[in-house]
């Protein structure tokens, strides 16, 4: 009999070393999240993934799964909170989706359309970050930049290659790209490369094709990211 | 017969293409005649707001006159609605965020190509530019959004249904889109 928690009134097996939300996506059970991406090492940071367990908040993304937590994920609330948290995330930088070329597949947008936002609600701090647009095959847009590190993470993790760091404190966090120049076309990313890909927002983009799949027949424009099975792991592209 | 719900629409730094937007509602605009009286809008051309049930604008604030019309409107209008991306997040105007308004000003009218007698103008009947575009909720409270580059048509329909019934309008997943 396997060991179960319980999220939202609802059993949920879970195996030894899982976290809350890998346990909870196996079961097809949708936690909002940005930073966290099956296969990958938790972060943590974002936030968005907080829930309570047995009353305390905790994110799902970096908590074990132990037997017999009573977890509460859909609550009012927690939607409530999640919701500021991406309005906050909208504030904070520089989110245009009428113009932006990721519109439709990007993950900060379907997250803010699942958590029902229709504003931001914060005065924007309207931040001036550099483009760097000096690759021929990738676009690297700070300003849609959310800082979860999921870059980071993958070029050093799958693509072996270490091409992106954060850098500064505070507002002045920045993504730093390590080449001599500090410019994407004098590193060693590649367009297909796991970091281009797993960017949850328009940061980072490969120029080859764009809008080759028109607005309106995107991968969030009709099914919420919540009613998608986007949790299974899909590390095997990464690892060929 | 039940009084009239009275609605006026302004269009700030913003293109106009929500008001298109509305105007989309087709047949259903006559259904929508029924219980709504337009006060200052572009569809009927009165020039200044009046005391309103609703006030939809279109658009951010890039220069004072925006304000001045904006906390007029927040002024004669029980509910307030920003509508669309620009009145949201700024929008596309808010590209102009990336630079300096001097940078701006210097590169339409002193540096940009084929410019004749290059100068800044500074007309006092003209209002003065604001150094960033703004949202509109950074200036006066707004009570609801429409969001969207425009709203679908289908988003002002439910909202007018919606507060005309003294319901909290509810906008469906097709009806919420920022793009």
């Amino acid at each position: 009999m396997p060991q179960t928690i319980n999220i939202d009134k609802q059993n949920i097996p879970f195996s030894e070393g899982q976290s809350i939300i890998e346990a909870a996506e196996q079961a097809g059970v949708y936690i909002p999240h940005l930073c966290h991406k099956a296969g990958y090492k938790a972060h943590g940071s974002c936030r968005l993934c907080t829930v309570t367990v047995n009353g305390r908040w905790v994110s799902a993304c970096t908590e074990p799964a132990e037997a017999h937590q009573q977890v509460e994920n859909n609550t009012r609330e927690l939607q409530s909170q999640r919701r500021a948290i991406v309005q906050l995330l909208f504030a904070e930088g520089n989110h245009h989706c009428p113009f932006c070329e990721k519109s439709g597949n990007c993950q900060l947008q379907a997250v803010a359309y699942s958590l029902d936002m229709h504003d931001t609600h914060f005065a924007h701090q309207l931040p001036q970050r550099s483009l760097d647009a000096s690759h021929p095959d990738v676009l690297l847009d700070r300003d849609r930049c959310i800082q979860c590190e999921l870059c980071v993470r993958a070029s050093q993790e799958y693509d072996k290659k270490n091409v992106f760091a954060l850098s500064g404190r505070g507002p002045s966090t920045q993504l730093i790209i390590n080449s001599e120049s500090g410019k994407l076309k004098d590193s060693q990313i590649n367009k297909n490369d796991e970091a281009i890909k797993v960017c949850p927002t328009g940061a980072l983009m490969n120029r080859s094709k764009p809008f080759s799949i028109p607005i309106g027949q995107r991968q969030f424009d009709k099914i919420p990211i919540d009613q998608q099975n986007t949790c299974v792991p899909d590390t095997t592209e990464a690892s060929t | 017969m039940t009084k009239k719900i009275r609605l006026a629409t302004c269009s700030l730094a913003g293109c106009f293409g929500c008001h298109m937007s509305f105007l989309d509602i087709d047949e259903a605009f006559i259904a929508v005649a029924d219980i709504v009286e337009f006060d200052r809008s572009p569809l009927t051309d009165i020039k200044n707001v009046r005391n309103c049930d609703i006030g939809l604008i279109e658009g951010g604030v890039c220069n004072s006159e925006n304000i001045e019309v904006l906390k007029e409107f927040r002024k004669q209008c029980k509910i307030l609605v920003a509508v669309g991306a620009c009145a949201i997040t700024g929008g596309v105007p808010a590209l102009r965020n990336n630079f300096e308004l001097k940078e701006c000003l210097e590169e339409v009218y002193l540096n940009g190509r084929g410019v004749v007698n290059p100068q800044i103008p500074n007309d006092k009947e003209l209002p003065l530019l604001t150094d960033k575009v703004y949202p509109i909720h950074e200036v006066v409270k707004i009570d609801y959004s429409l969001p969207g580059c425009p709203p679908p048509a289908d988003a002002f329909l439910e909202l007018i249904t919606a507060l005309s019934e003294n319901r909290e309008p509810k906008l469906e997943y097709a009806l919420r889109h920022f793009d």
